[in-house]
């Protein structure tokens, strides 16, 4: 019972990092219907980011963790939102009316170009750092084993919620998201109706960027380890998880997120470690083969 | 159009030329110079620059001067191939290399088939050289060696406890954990979990949650250090109180800067260090002097190099198949103490000896 407690535990986790970096994917699909491969990259940079911000206030002599963190988190936002506007203006405006498939090249080239950028900058070695939060509660002890949830996760699980709070507000309460919302149904008649398509959708970029940095923040503090690859393989369970809860879907994001970091923790607890991926993508293939548009998508309507 | 491609042809053909009639004899060193593994790349080049430099200023080998060039296989096997083939077409001699297991069997069919020499400072898995051709040599260890140091170990130390055993799917990872599980089976004890995991990985809190409600006391892990500290972390986190025991994957001090404290206490095979050698304490004096502490592999990198030099002398040529012979038949002095090779091409040195990690750094295990 502990035992399991501890494995919903780490999956819940793991699974909130991957459901954060999701909504920029599925929020970018959803509006311009382009898979962005280089979103991955911008969690990588972001992580690097805050890096370099905990070494530059240890520096300074900021020492007292919960304004270290404030101050890492902007900067964190601010200057990966600075990324992802510049990877929109940058590489996918000038392409916004020629086909799909040119957009999803540059956007695998720009996963590269970031990848190689990043490692040529900060060089290929991985960065430690040293636990800026550490300790937790221990409870549950049933003789053998003792579950322990570190002040970190709390931390993750309370951020996660409440940025998942405002966006949700965002996306149904201010111009902005009914902005969002009518670009997402249909582009051309939203400008013809007066939003501002580039602005919408620029800021959609820059929401999507803040998401992943602070995903990329979470990741550096949980395990201490970063490398200029971490986008990769982020990117794609982040994808997968995108996929699975529905994409173009925002609580679908935040859902196929938790499931996925959840089957991986309790296959990895129950059977064989070497075969949770397997069992991940198993399960991704069997939802799709019967909701072909994922767990909260909705299913297109033919216009006729 | 056709004029271009003409005029191409000529300057690819040039610089072909220069690179095959220079008097200067081209060797190189191959590893994982990018990636994660980054660090051992770095201990390679660092001790093949400097045993080039100082072997050029002695005067070279057969009076010729020596010229290093470094390739990048970054441990994966498909790129370890395209570096032995383009080192082939440089007109390397002889390489130094590769790091990785996982690199250095598939470049050693390239090398053979062209006829290059290749002495791995690092490559432990023992088809390297059972499987490999005649030009095949190493200067450390092998698995089934340090293998059997290490489950004879476990066993005798925590025969009563229970152990894990994991791996990470690599030449090098899973060779090493079958070498060590078949001589721990072999003392009578039987592990009580055998895992695989994937490397590149950094989220490992739920294979540690698992051998915590196992009971795990000890675990082996054949693989390398990156992973190997994120699991000792984040067991710590969990605080739970596991034994590691490792092999030679763990000699570069970022296993500390992963793991920091929490890194103490972990033990790991490694042959003599050289750094204690009294043959090399001119060498290790210059590394230090700028400022680099030479480290893992940074020795058996020189040394390699150096017993290559030395069988050229002797052989008085850099054909591959007279050093090949001036290699089998001799004895070498070099930073790795006086050493020499068998008939498959492995080193006579002593084997391996138990390290532990304390403070940042490691040194042979206090009894």
């Amino acid at each position: 019972m502990g035992y399991l407690l501890q494995q919903l535990i780490n999956g819940i986790t793991l699974g909130m990092i991957y459901g954060l970096i999701a909504i920029g994917y599925t929020m970018v699909y959803g509006i311009i219907g382009m898979i962005n491969f280089a979103h991955g990259e911008l969690f990588m940079i972001a992580a690097f980011i805050s890096i370099i911000s905990f070494l530059v206030l240890g520096l300074a002599g900021i020492g007292w963790v919960p304004v270290a963190l404030l101050i890492v988190l902007a900067a964190t936002m601010l200057l990966t939102s600075v990324y992802g506007w510049a990877l929109e203006r940058v590489a996918y405006r000038p392409l916004r009316h020629s086909p799909r498939l040119a957009a999803l090249i540059t956007a695998i080239g720009m996963s590269i170009f970031l990848q190689n950028y990043v490692q040529l900058l900060q060089g290929a070695r991985i960065k430690p750092l040293q636990p800026v939060i550490s300790g937790g509660f221990q409870f549950f002890t049933d003789g053998k084993f003792t579950v322990t949830l570190s002040y970190l996760q709390i931390l993750i699980a309370v951020l996660t919620v409440a940025l998942m709070l405002v966006f949700t507000w965002v996306i149904n309460r201010t111009a902005l998201g009914r902005s969002q919302r009518a670009c997402q149904q249909d582009l051309k008649m939203a400008s013809l109706v007066g939003v501002n398509v580039d602005r919408t959708i620029s800021l959609t970029f820059v929401i999507g960027a803040s998401l992943a940095s602070v995903a990329g923040l979470m990741f550096l503090l949980l395990y201490g380890v970063i490398d200029f690859f971490i986008g990769f393989l982020a990117g794609i369970k982040a994808f997968t998880a995108a996929v699975l809860g529905g994409i173009g879907s925002i609580p679908g994001a935040m859902l196929g997120g938790l499931l996925i970091g959840l089957i991986e923790a309790l296959w990895s607890a129950y059977f064989t470690v070497e075969y949770k991926d397997v069992a991940a993508f198993s399960i991704l293939v069997l939802v799709l083969v019967f909701r072909p548009t994922g767990l909260l998508g909705k299913p297109d309507i033919e216009k006729v | 159009m056709k004029r271009l491609f003409a005029v191409c042809l000529t300057a690819a053909a040039a610089m072909l030329g220069t690179s095959t009639v220079s008097a200067e004899i081209l060797i190189s060193t191959a590893g994982p110079m990018t990636g994660q593994y980054a660090s051992f790349g770095e201990q390679m080049k660092r001790g093949a620059e400097m045993a080039v430099r100082d072997i050029n200023a002695k005067g070279g080998v057969l009076g010729q001067k020596l010229e290093l060039t470094i390739g990048d296989d970054a441990c994966d096997p498909k790129q370890a191939v395209a570096v032995a083939n383009k080192f082939v077409s440089q007109g390397v001699q002889f390489v130094a290399g590769h790091f990785c297991s996982g690199s250095s069997i598939p470049a050693s069919k390239v090398y053979s088939e062209e006829n290059v020499l290749q002495i791995s400072p690092a490559s432990t898995n023992p088809k390297l050289t059972d499987e490999g051709d005649a030009n095949v040599f190493r200067v450390c260890g092998r698995d089934d060696q340090q293998g059997i140091v290490a489950g004879e170990f476990l066993a005798t130390k925590y025969g009563s406890k229970k152990i894990a055993i994991l791996h990470d799917k690599t030449a090098y990872g899973k060779g090493l954990a079958d070498e060590t599980k078949k001589a721990l089976n072999g003392a009578g004890i039987s592990e009580a979990m055998y895992e695989a995991y994937t490397a590149g990985e950094k989220d490992y809190s739920a294979l540690v949650s698992k051998m915590k409600q196992a009971g795990v006391d000890v675990f082996y892990l054949g693989g390398y250090h990156t992973e190997a500290g994120l699991m000792i972390r984040q067991a710590r986190e969990q605080s739970y109180n596991v034994q590691l025991v490792s092999g030679d994957a763990l000699v570069t001090d970022e296993f500390w800067k992963i793991t920091g404290n929490s890194g103490a206490g972990t033990l790991m095979t490694f042959s003599p260090d050289p750094r204690k050698n009294p043959n090399a304490a001119p060498v290790v004096k210059k590394f230090r002097d700028t400022g680099y502490e030479p480290e893992g592999y940074t020795l058996y990198t020189y040394g390699a190099i150096q017993a290559w030099a030395q069988a050229a002398e002797r052989a008085g040529t850099t054909n591959t198949q007279r050093v090949i012979r001036a290699l089998r038949a001799g004895q070498f002095d070099t930073v790795l103490g006086k050493i020499g090779f068998d008939n498959k091409g492995d080193v006579t040195a002593p084997g391996y000896v138990w390290y532990e990690w304390k403070g940042g750094t490691y040194d042979y295990v206090s009894n």
